[in-house]
């Protein structure tokens, strides 16, 4: 079905032109395809690694093999002197400020001048005629290194010698809320670890940057915060923001802050040197060390419960590794202190929250974050307290579950529509699979796949749960705003706005958007860049929300400009005529015309800003209204496990999901799926390995992200929608919540059916086995 | 001035016949055979390999099948693992086939070939435990027709080498008419590289047991004592019978010989096994144990 009207869409309006056409679906509600669907699928679309430009040059760049050194000499001889390089730049050669970072804290060199702190940091950048020959004079920098011991394990980043002038500690956050002498009558104890997830972006990072005549330089890459991007790169080749532009191009998958600007600066700087196009195109090994990862986690939990079950206090120790720079450090241990105690009702908390550097590979913004760390450490105390009283895991937690109007340890009331319970209840009433051993005639794909070890006779199935939550745009302060314009002319419609398309959908939202507010049914979306105003970076639902709000705000600018002059020539109000299908009609019939006729030639613009209310950081007690919304999920993990080797296989897992407002159906589907695999992923496989600092395995062999065999059955039980009345359109993000609730719904099950603890994500194979030790 | 280095330098040479294969690597030293690219191609792409010439062995269609001879099957060093996998083949040499089955995505197992894999010798290679536990010769191609057999396990083993200028050719593996197994453990439930994996075939004739764990060591590893130990508990004349306990204790016993406890202290203790060590013996045992289980039900 969505294919042909993918192709319906696509030959464009000639079929409008036969007798009965296919209805394309159109508006909100509907599950519009995106428009470039089809070109995706047929290998058309453009990415940055497809860009081109006249004498382009390639670049490459050293980056460094030990995680902890001083350095005691650069020596760029060789390289310069090879033939084909045209350029070898390092830390002499950043005209402008040498330290960037996102975030509060610049605390991140262009190049590494005097210390590399991580294991991949740059060194050295060169321009060269040709991909390999860039490569092997990268290869030929000579860098004199003394190799200093890494500290590589956060809890001695305390006491080890500071990594950074700053020192190692970048957010200390101790909350406290409520009474400490509290104590309930059974308490259970936990120690939890999570693993260091990576994006993984199935598109590596690449990008062109091409110099002005202006002396500036425009770079073409696939970033998901342009304007950030931009300052960042102006700051560091000390130009102004306007003389730096950043054209952002096709984004071959976005789960985090997807660039890495250790190749992003140096092209620039590479172009600026050379005067010529400079390319790269990064190798899956570069990717891996380049980006930013998710936090690896280490928390200490204890809860307080009474004898029916009702928490009574939660302590918990949470210790962020940030790796060598902070980067969002401070945002995902916000988060991660702020839902430390889940969407539970806890009348006493004190929750003391680190992050701290380290010499592993920085961490980042990955979706979720800090949320989805302290999910699997709440959920697994949360089982505890079931065991520890004999009752039923999920009738704890319901026991427990935050409601509207009640108060988050950080002191905040939950404003917005919190229905948790409902959540919970819809997927625990949801039928369970059946056992393969009553329906033989299907084929039993046992824990290990198809041509595995897996035996059933050895295989045990758990049932667990997993309740998340998140919180929507940036907190603590931070101005989210973004801006959209809006322009019809001859009945089509085209939206002009920096929200970037990372595949979570926005073009096709905001099409959605305008065709319901102007009745036209050919909306474009403008390609972004940043001689646009800002829209922020596209994470933590921003767009749906403050983009889409921005967009809506101008379609209906344009629509009152619209509809302004027949209003008066009719003597009614705009709000008595409509628009649908291209014609505008009045309430009483009397007045009939198209959009196209009443535009009259004219072209009508506006430009609108969509801003939520404020928000204020976290005191000194961990206490303030930090967040502008939340997000709720629960999900049932069903697993089976080989209980002698230990291997899991996902059976289904049943989600329900607090959406607020249905905007487009197959798209939500398609985002909550994507999402609760990659839950799958933390839980079972993906882990990047970092010993003594080194990043071993930099590839998808060694990395394992799930394929279709690892991926459960999802069923999507349930859509909550309660319309969150300060949210555009009533809807909530969808994408970041099953990310944050399926790891600890999988350990959950995991739990249950072996009996083992399961204290570590991913879980590893010798901790679901059941038999001996 | 560039760099752009001139396509004609890379000479790839497409010979049709074995010896012309191994005519062409004679021809020029510097050159890479090439079968499926599997393993070569990854090297090629990071970048640690530029070879500056390749013969394809692609064409040499006398290899990409097999033949039967004297209660043998001689195997085509150029036999897909896809081809492998399928039913005919799985008649033949059903561990073999299983083992081709899971060797990757269909992808991988549509290029990759017995011969890459028996060269790459990858400690992972699934095929290499089966082609140990039934003791398949290698056949191999050198200048001027000449014609040498290598027990597969002494080329793994590094006991025998590929001369320069050499390919392997064919595999020559017995054909038992009986029960054979191979099980893989991985991470995950999708294709993956084994964390440990047991072939093990039953030869009626001599009344055998042979068992090769493979992926836990550099080379496949054989329990010579386990397999007689075990080959003397069934009761060949009577449906291959054996007592449940036999097949416990073949798996603690296959597992303890291929990972051995730590050399005792000189106080007389055995320091214990770490963890991940124990977890490995662990899943070795429970492969051996279903693996013999599955080949004598």
């Amino acid at each position: 079905m969505s294919n042909d009207a993918a192709t319906a869409e696509a030959e464009g309006t000639a079929e409008a032109a036969t007798p009965v056409p296919e209805p394309i679906p159109h508006g909100l509600g509907a599950s519009l395809p995106p428009a470039d669907a089809r070109a995706k699928t047929e290998g058309t679309f453009p990415y940055a690694a497809d860009l081109w430009a006249e004498g382009l040059l390639w670049a490459a760049v050293l980056r460094s093999p030990h995680p902890h050194a001083r350095i005691v000499s650069i020596d760029t001889t060789h390289a310069r002197e090879m033939p084909g390089v045209r350029a070898v730049v390092t830390h002499e050669d950043v005209p402008g400020t040498p330290l960037h970072g996102r975030g509060a804290h610049a605390d991140r060199p262009v190049f590494a001048s005097d210390v590399v702190r991580h294991h991949g940091e740059p060194l050295a950048a060169v321009a060269a005629d040709h991909p390999d020959t860039a490569r092997m004079a990268a290869a030929a920098v000579i860098v004199e290194y003394e190799v200093l011991d890494p500290v590589t394990d956060p809890e001695q980043a305390f006491e080890a010698e500071p990594l950074h002038p700053d020192g190692n500690l970048i957010r200390h956050i101790p909350l406290r809320h409520g009474d400490p002498e509290a104590a309930g009558e059974v308490v259970v104890e936990g120690l939890y670890r999570i693993g260091r997830q990576d994006p993984a972006p199935i598109g590596a990072e690449a990008g062109l940057a091409v110099p002005r005549p202006d002396g500036g330089v425009e770079l073409y890459l696939a970033s998901t915060d342009p304007h950030g991007d931009r300052d960042i790169a102006a700051a560091c080749y000390g130009l102004s923001p306007e003389q730096v532009k950043i054209v952002v191009t096709g984004v071959p998958g976005a789960t985090a802050d997807r660039e890495d600007q250790g190749f992003q600066l140096p092209l620039g700087l590479l172009a600026l040197k050379t005067g010529c196009p400079v390319k790269l195109t990064a190798t899956r090994e570069e990717s891996f060390l380049g980006h930013t990862h998710r936090h690896p986690t280490l928390l200490r939990y204890r809860h307080h419960a009474d004898a029916e079950g009702r928490i009574v206090k939660v302590e918990a120790q949470i210790l962020l590794d940030a790796g060598a720079y902070a980067d969002t450090s401070s945002d995902a241990l916000a988060a991660a202190v702020a839902f430390a105690c889940g969407p539970y009702v806890v009348p006493n908390a004190f929750i003391e929250g680190w992050a701290v550097r380290t010499n592993n590979p920085p961490s980042g913004h990955v979706r979720g974050e800090g949320a989805m760390q302290v999910c699997a450490a709440y959920e697994a105390q949360m089982d505890k307290v079931a065991r520890k009283l004999g009752l039923d895991p999920a009738e704890v937690r319901l026991r427990n579950v935050l409601a509207t109007g009640d108060v988050l340890p950080t002191g905040q009331t939950v404003t917005c529509p919190a229905p948790v319970a409902e959540l919970l209840q819809a997927v625990r009433d949801f039928p369970l699979p059946d056992l393969p051993k009553d329906t033989p005639e299907d084929e039993w794909l046992l824990p290990g796949g198809p041509e595995g070890a897996g035996e059933p006779g050895a295989v045990r199935r758990g049932v667990g749960y997993g309740i998340g939550m998140v919180h929507m745009l940036g907190a603590e302060g931070a101005d989210e705003v973004s801006t959209a314009t809006v322009k019809v002319q001859d009945g089509v419609a085209t939206v002009l706005c920096a929200a970037v398309e990372t595949g979570q959908g926005f073009t096709t939202l905001a099409r959605q958007i305008v065709q319901e507010t102007l009745g036209v049914d050919e909306v474009h979306v403008a390609p972004v860049d940043t001689d646009q105003p800002p829209a922020g970076a596209g994470c933590r639902g921003r767009h749906t929300w403050v983009s889409g709000g921005a967009v809506e705000r101008a379609a209906k600018m344009v629509r009152t400009q619209l509809l302004q002059p027949l209003a008066h020539q009719f003597g009614m109000s705009t709000e008595l005529l409509q628009i649908a299908d291209g014609k505008i009609t009045s309430y009483d019939g009397v007045l009939s015309t198209t959009v196209a006729e009443a535009l009259d030639g004219k072209e009508l613009w506006a430009t609108a800003q969509c801003r939520p209310h404020p928000t204020e950081p976290l005191d000194e007690a961990g206490q303030g209204d930090a967040f502008v919304g939340m997000a709720f999920c629960a999900i049932r993990a069903v697993v089976d496990v080989d209980i002698e080797i230990g291997s899991v296989r996902v059976v289904e897992l049943a989600v329900a999901q607090d959406v607020g407002r249905v905007l487009n159906p197959a798209q939500l589907t398609a985002r909550i799926e994507a999402g609760v695999t990659q839950g799958v992923g933390i839980a079972l496989t993906e882990n990047l390995r970092t010993p003594r600092g080194l990043i071993r395995h930099p590839d998808l062999t060694g990395y394992a992200l799930p394929t279709a065999l690892d991926t459960p059955d999802i069923r999507i039980v349930k859509l909550v929608e309660e319309r969150d009345v300060v949210a555009p359109f009533g809807a909530k993000a969808v994408s970041a919540v099953p990310v944050v609730a399926s790891p600890a719904a999988v350990a959950s099950a995991v739990r249950a059916a072996t009996g083992r603890p399961v204290n570590r994500l991913p879980i590893r194979p010798q901790a679901a086995v059941a038999t001996g030790t | 001035m560039t760099t752009h280095a001139p396509q004609a330098a890379q000479a790839v040479t497409l010979p049709t016949t074995l010896d012309e294969a191994v005519a062409a690597l004679a021809a020029m030293p510097a050159a890479v055979p090439v079968a499926g690219g599997t393993d070569l191609m990854a090297a090629v792409n990071s970048g640690q390999l530029r070879p500056a010439a390749l013969v394809g062995l692609g064409r040499i269609s006398e290899i990409r099948g097999w033949q039967y001879q004297d209660g043998h099957a001689l195997l085509g060093a150029g036999l897909t693992h896809a081809r492998m996998g399928r039913p005919d083949f799985a008649a033949l040499i059903p561990a073999l086939a299983a083992a081709a089955r899971a060797a990757g995505p269909p992808q991988i197992r549509n290029a990759g070939t017995l011969g890459g894999n028996i060269a790459s010798a990858a400690p992972t290679g699934d095929a290499l435990p089966v082609l140990a536990a039934l003791e398949a010769t290698l056949i191999i191609a050198g200048p001027d027709g000449a014609r040498r057999e290598v027990p597969v396990s002494h080329l793994l083993a590094g006991m025998e080498m590929l001369r320069a200028g050499e390919l392997i050719g064919y595999v020559r593996v017995p054909l038992l008419h009986a029960p054979q197994v191979f099980l893989k453990a991985t991470g995950r439930t999708g294709p993956g590289r084994a964390t440990a994996s047991v072939a093990l075939v039953l030869d009626p004739a001599r009344r055998g047991v042979r068992c090769a764990v493979g992926a836990i060591a550099p080379m496949p590893l054989r329990p010579l004592e386990a397999e007689q130990w075990v080959a003397s508990l069934i009761d060949w004349d009577n449906g291959r019978a054996v007592v449940p306990e036999a097949l416990h204790g073949f798996g603690e016993y296959v597992a303890a010989a291929c990972i051995p406890d730590e050399p005792p202290a000189e106080d007389g203790s055995v320091p214990p096994l770490p963890p991940a060590v124990l977890h490995l013996r662990r899943t070795v045992a429970a492969l051996a144990r279903r693996a013999l289980g599955r080949a004598l039900s």
